[in-house]
């Protein structure tokens, strides 16, 4: 009934602000504003101010400007368009997995079942766990070719264990970084499964809907929402993913990628202009997704 | 020729008896409005009849068939919400094609019969929109249109109008008695409101506590009354139910008078009361007495050019062909009989 109430309103009139209440909030979110501009703009300018320069640390230190030459560098690098590749694809396969898993998760998460909360709980857990910790417990306790849960269930039906993390690296990851993921993915879709208004399901079936396109028809349109801003949080986070790949391969049997990358020429081959060049493609690569992004998310946020 | 029968029907959730086992006929083409306070199971009894929960015992038969174990949509109904349960994502010429596409029928015949159902009720110009874009009264209409493109057997509202406001009820309510009119289908209305009900039905059935109280016509149910229960829940304002001494005179536990039947004076009458509130309608006045004979407050209908002040002492007088009697368990009895 209150939905009812407000969705009732003409839209684009519901914001009531005078000149004086607008000022006013400027003013006040002023100070939050400041402290998010030097926050950022100091690491950025910091970044930019390298990636200008020839900065060898161990090896001279600052030996002055280059101009783009740490850009061209970077990029002519034989092993940047495969870190970049590498990133899609892990990205793109952890959103697969945890949209199509969440939803299916949450729908039956929203059967009425018995130890319901229990069992809420312990779908959450994974989510609470370090990501390097969930790193080597995945590469040690199930993908070790020897000691490892998955290696001993391949010999129980008698096949040769999978060496999981160097002939299957990128599948292997992916399903690292998507158990750690499930969780988010899975909670938000099933606040919006259960905000879904039962009597639209029951006209639904009223109206001569079979289960299946109940899901399509109703509950995907449904979770449209949902699943936009699970993409949006998720991609944010997964472009800097690090740890995993760190504690597992350490970036190798291709599984490097852009983060990675950047990491290694700063540290591995100290050189903290080159890096930050790779910083700054890192950002660029950023804001293309996320105006991509946001492009989907307001279309579909606007309804 | 019976549509709609059932036999025995009864409903738990759990250890609570929502529905205790009850018969119903509803013929064809009729409109029967289910009315009583919330929570009496008039709202799961629709549901019942339309599939949405499973009968704990008994039989429905549509049209002869039993359809106790049948889903929802085969069943041939077709349901209105209190929600209306439109599809947001939609809109309107989706929302009303959404039973037809799932019927699997071709997009000729579809658009036909969207458009024939936005044309009866002024539709046309809003098939575009969505339903967040509409009106209160527009996606009542709407859902309405979406439950007739099936051309169902019957026609199930769940308190439709409880969402608008009172103006539009007014209206909305005429719209509905003129589809059934013009349909000639036959159509099954939840509702508290016993206005509603009067102004809706062919027959209205009073139900409380998962009870049928009373099954009649609207004016069968307001003069005569089976017990204390519908002659208080049926007519605006209420019967005035009195008990003690005064129903001892007449030879009932209670007696009942409806505000029209008493006549009211200055100077000579049967009882006599000091004026509380009035209400004056323009068309009528009522007066709230209160008698010292009996705790009960009085209402009278009086004309609406009598003039009366608070505190002032008046005098009524029942009119006795009018009066009901009721017996220590509610029911009403005639004296003849």
């Amino acid at each position: 009934m209150f939905s009812y109430i407000q969705s009732s309103k003409p839209i684009g009139t519901s914001k009531v602000s005078t000149k004086h209440s607008r000022s006013l909030a400027r003013i006040m979110v002023a100070p939050a504003v400041f402290a998010l501009l030097v926050w950022m703009i100091i690491p950025l300018s910091m970044t930019l101010y390298f990636s200008f320069k020839k900065y060898l640390p161990l090896r001279g230190g600052d030996l002055g400007w280059v101009g783009f030459e740490n850009y061209t560098r970077f990029i002519s690098s034989s092993s940047f368009w495969p870190a970049v590749a590498t990133t899609m694809i892990i990205v793109g396969g952890v959103l697969i997995i945890t949209v199509v898993l969440g939803t299916l998760i949450a729908l039956l998460l929203d059967q009425p079942i018995w130890g319901q909360g229990i069992v809420r709980i312990m779908i959450i857990a994974p989510f609470f766990i370090m990501p390097t910790v969930s790193g080597l417990i995945w590469k040690n306790m199930f993908m070790d070719p020897t000691n490892g849960f998955l290696a001993h269930i391949w010999r129980a039906f008698g096949a040769e264990p999978i060496q999981w993390l160097s002939h299957a690296s990128l599948p292997s990851l992916i399903m690292i970084i998507s158990w750690q993921w499930l969780p988010f993915a899975t909670l938000i879709l099933l606040t919006a499964v259960q905000s879904l208004d039962s009597e639209q399901l029951e006209a639904a079936e009223m109206d001569g809907a079979k289960p299946i396109r109940r899901f399509f028809h109703i509950i995907l349109p449904h979770l449209a929402r949902a699943i936009t801003v699970v993409i949006l949080i998720q991609t944010i986070f997964l472009l800097s993913i690090f740890a995993e790949i760190f504690v597992t391969t350490a970036g190798a049997f291709g599984t490097k990628t852009l983060t990675y990358l950047i990491f290694q020429r700063v540290l591995e081959s100290q050189n903290v202009g080159l890096g930050s060049a790779g910083g700054v493609y890192a950002i660029i690569l950023a804001n293309i997704v996320a105006i991509f992004l946001m492009r989907i998310v307001g279309k579909n946020l606007d309804r | 020729m019976k549509q709609i029968e059932l036999n025995q029907v009864s409903k738990y959730f759990g250890e609570i008896e929502v529905i205790r086992p009850l018969d119903l006929q509803i013929e064809n083409g009729e409109f029967v409005v289910f009315v009583g306070p919330s929570g009496c199971g008039k709202s799961t009894l629709l549901r019942l009849i339309a599939g949405l929960e499973d009968v704990t015992s008994g039989q429905i038969l549509i049209n002869g068939k039993d359809t106790t174990k049948l889903a929802p949509a085969d069943r041939e109904l077709a349901m209105v919400f209190q929600s209306y349960a439109l599809y947001p994502h939609m809109t309107v010429r989706k929302n009303i094609e959404f039973p037809l596409r799932m019927a699997g029928l071709d997009k000729k015949e579809r658009n036909k019969r969207v458009e024939d159902a936005a044309k009866a009720l002024n539709l046309t110009d809003y098939l575009e929109r969505r339903p967040g874009q509409l009106s209160g009264g527009q996606r009542q209409r709407v859902a309405i249109g979406r439950a007739i493109v099936r051309e169902p057997t019957a026609f199930l509202f769940d308190e439709p109008l409880s969402n608008l406001d009172a103006a539009l009820r007014v209206g909305m309510r005429l719209e509905i008695s003129e589809l059934h009119k013009r349909l000639g289908a036959t159509m099954i209305y939840v509702t508290h409101d016993q206005v509603e009900a009067m102004t809706l039905a062919d027959k209205i059935v009073v139900l409380q506590a998962g009870v049928i109280e009373q099954v009649g016509t609207p004016l069968d149910l307001y003069h005569n009354p089976k017990n204390t229960f519908v002659a208080g829940f049926i007519g605006s304002p209420k019967m005035n139910l009195i008990s003690g001494n005064e129903a001892d005179k007449m030879g009932a536990h209670t007696i009942g008078i409806r505000p029209e039947h008493l006549s009211i004076t200055k100077n000579t009458g049967l009882w006599h009361g000091v004026v509380g509130v009035t209400e004056q309608l323009g068309s009528d006045t009522f007066v709230h007495l209160n008698c010292e004979s009996f705790s009960e407050s009085l209402t009278v209908r009086a004309d609406s050019d009598l003039s009366v002040a608070y505190g002032e002492t008046l005098y009524v007088t029942p009119d006795l062909t009018h009066l009901h009697k009721f017996d220590k368990n509610g029911l009403r009895f005639d004296e003849k009989a």
